[in-house]
């Protein structure tokens, strides 16, 4: 059991995402750092799909209520906990009355939080993640005491555990993220797809879960930036009329207007999803589905 | 017409405008895939039909010729009969605070508005916007109206609304450009109910006007 004595920024409960309910223009939501959220369950032995806390775009503070092993992921931040400062990916325990803050050090935007035996919170269609535009879920609030499952392993046993996540994935405020070829990619101009591929964007301060608006020269369309709407996915690049590409982010909707360019592969959302707004130089590479495949397959 | 959306989803396309035949073969295409291996989840759409697919084990390649399969048994027969809704609507007053100005912009009467609005059948062509939005068509071409210039921050649930060659229902409390014209006391989304949904994508429509009981 934790309370919550500080929150800032946006911070919610996420699971896997809520899936089955896209054709009735429900988001899949979840986190917007897939690889992180799950790594924060694995160090803690929960099931993959546990509830954990995201933390976005600003700070919290919990104390914890009872005994417990907490793990933290993402990337820009720090933990104190009691007396100790230490960096993200590892799990660690917690005494009833410490004090564990998750703290903004770095570059990034979102951690993940989560606890031994997982979060408990209201299911709404089949998923605990909060979609907070449609109403399902909250944001999580000083004064909420936060409820966990009773682990299946003992404690100490899943205390300081490392995640090794060089191996695997390097974030990075300059990053190369691999795109494939999306459905509309001919309603762009020669030039367009040139400024698109050849370009450098960075994040606008405007963003959320729903979506990341990029900031660099402007792609040009063919003829015209309308469609007839259709369904899109998280890692869609939609380019409305302005020719500043919008990354479909967690909490896209489901169907949408506007040309799409490319698909960002879903082994390199966590990447684009840590950059920070004004600070970030992301660059597009086009890959094949075969080897965005395999890049997945390698980080299962 | 089959196109990769990004490396665990693939677009169908069936068609490139607006019509009820092509809107149709969606609806049916997207039943027959329910029951296709890797088939994750679809959204079907106007005219195109988007597949999330189990990308660890299905190649876009296997994926592919699976739903390819599937396209080519598609025959009359997997065209089934739509469920039929009556949606009962109060049309103008505060509830429907646009019904003068269209009627006004499009030179007829707002009782003409409403009976034009509410005398043919509606197909639902797809669902999105936010969670249970039904994208209704074909509106009657003498109520066509483009969008708001800028949207209203708060449409509130239940409103009935126009725009283009649409008419839809907001499911929630949420930022709206279309032209409100009436209010259905109906939920067309309730996240406490195990099926939360009014619509469901194909379903056939009809507004059937109420009296105001504060007239």
């Amino acid at each position: 059991m934790l309370e919550v004595l500080d929150v800032s920024g946006l911070v919610t409960f996420q699971d896997s995402g809520r899936r089955g309910w896209q054709s009735y223009g429900v988001p899949v939501s979840g986190p917007m750092d897939w690889f992180a959220y799950r790594a924060a369950n694995t160090l803690l032995k929960n099931s993959p799909d546990a509830v954990a806390i995201e933390i976005g775009l600003g700070e919290a503070v919990f104390q914890a209520k009872r005994d417990c092993v907490l793990a933290v992921t993402g990337a820009g931040f720090d933990v104190e906990n009691y007396v100790w400062t230490f960096p993200l990916w590892t799990s660690f325990y917690v005494r009833a009355g410490w004090r564990v803050h998750v703290k903004k050090t770095g570059r990034g935007n979102w951690a993940y939080l989560a606890i031994a035996g997982g979060f408990e919170t209201q299911s709404i269609l089949g998923s605990k993640s909060a979609y907070l535009r449609g109403g399902l879920g909250s944001a999580i609030r000083a004064g909420d005491v936060l409820i966990s499952r009773e682990p299946a392993v003992e404690l100490p046993k899943l205390a300081a555990r490392d995640f090794p996540v060089e191996k695997y994935v390097k974030y990075d405020q300059s990053p190369v993220i691999e795109v494939i070829t999306g459905p509309q990619a001919d309603r762009f101009t020669k030039e367009g797809l040139q400024t698109f591929y050849n370009g450098e964007f960075t994040l606008s301060k405007t963003f959320d879960r729903m979506g990341y608006r990029l900031e660099g020269n402007s792609i040009s369309h063919a003829d015209g930036a309308d469609l007839i709407s259709e369904g899109m996915t998280m890692g869609s690049v939609q380019v409305p009329a302005s020719g500043q590409p919008i990354v479909m982010m967690a909490d896209s909707p489901t169907t949408g207007g506007y040309p799409k360019i490319a698909n960002v592969i879903r082994a390199d959302l966590p990447l684009l999803a840590q950059c920070e707004a004004g600070v970030s130089k992301i660059r597009f590479q086009e890959t094949t589905v075969e080897k965005a495949q395999r890049k997945l397959a390698a980080l299962q | 017409m089959l196109k990769p959306l990004g490396d665990s989803a693939l677009l169908i396309q069936l068609g490139d405008e607006i019509d009820s035949v092509i809107n149709q073969r969606v609806h049916a295409l997207n039943a027959l895939l329910q029951h296709t291996n890797g088939v994750l989840e679809t959204i079907p759409a106007y005219c195109t039909l988007l597949v999330h697919y189990d990308s660890l084990n299905f190649s876009f390649s296997q994926i592919k010729s699976l739903i390819q399969e599937n396209i080519n048994q598609a025959d009359e027969s997997i065209y089934k009969t739509p469920r039929r809704l009556e949606i009962p609507v109060r049309y103008g007053g505060a509830s429907g605070t646009d019904l003068e100005t269209v009627a006004v912009s499009k030179g007829i009467s707002p009782a003409d508005v409403i009976r034009i609005h509410s005398e043919r059948e509606y197909t639902v062509y797809m669902m999105g916007f936010t969670p249970g939005f039904p994208y209704l068509g074909m509106l009657d071409e003498r109520l066509s109206m483009p969008r708001l210039e800028s949207p209203r921050t708060l449409v509130k649930a239940g409103s009935v609304a126009i725009a283009g060659s649409q008419t839809g229902i907001y499911p929630l409390d949420s930022p709206g450009g279309w032209h409100l014209i009436g209010w259905t006391p109906l939920k067309l989304f309730d996240p406490d109910n195990e099926f939360p949904f009014l619509f469901s994508p194909g379903d056939v429509v009809k507004f059937i006007p109420i009296e105001d009981e504060h007239a």
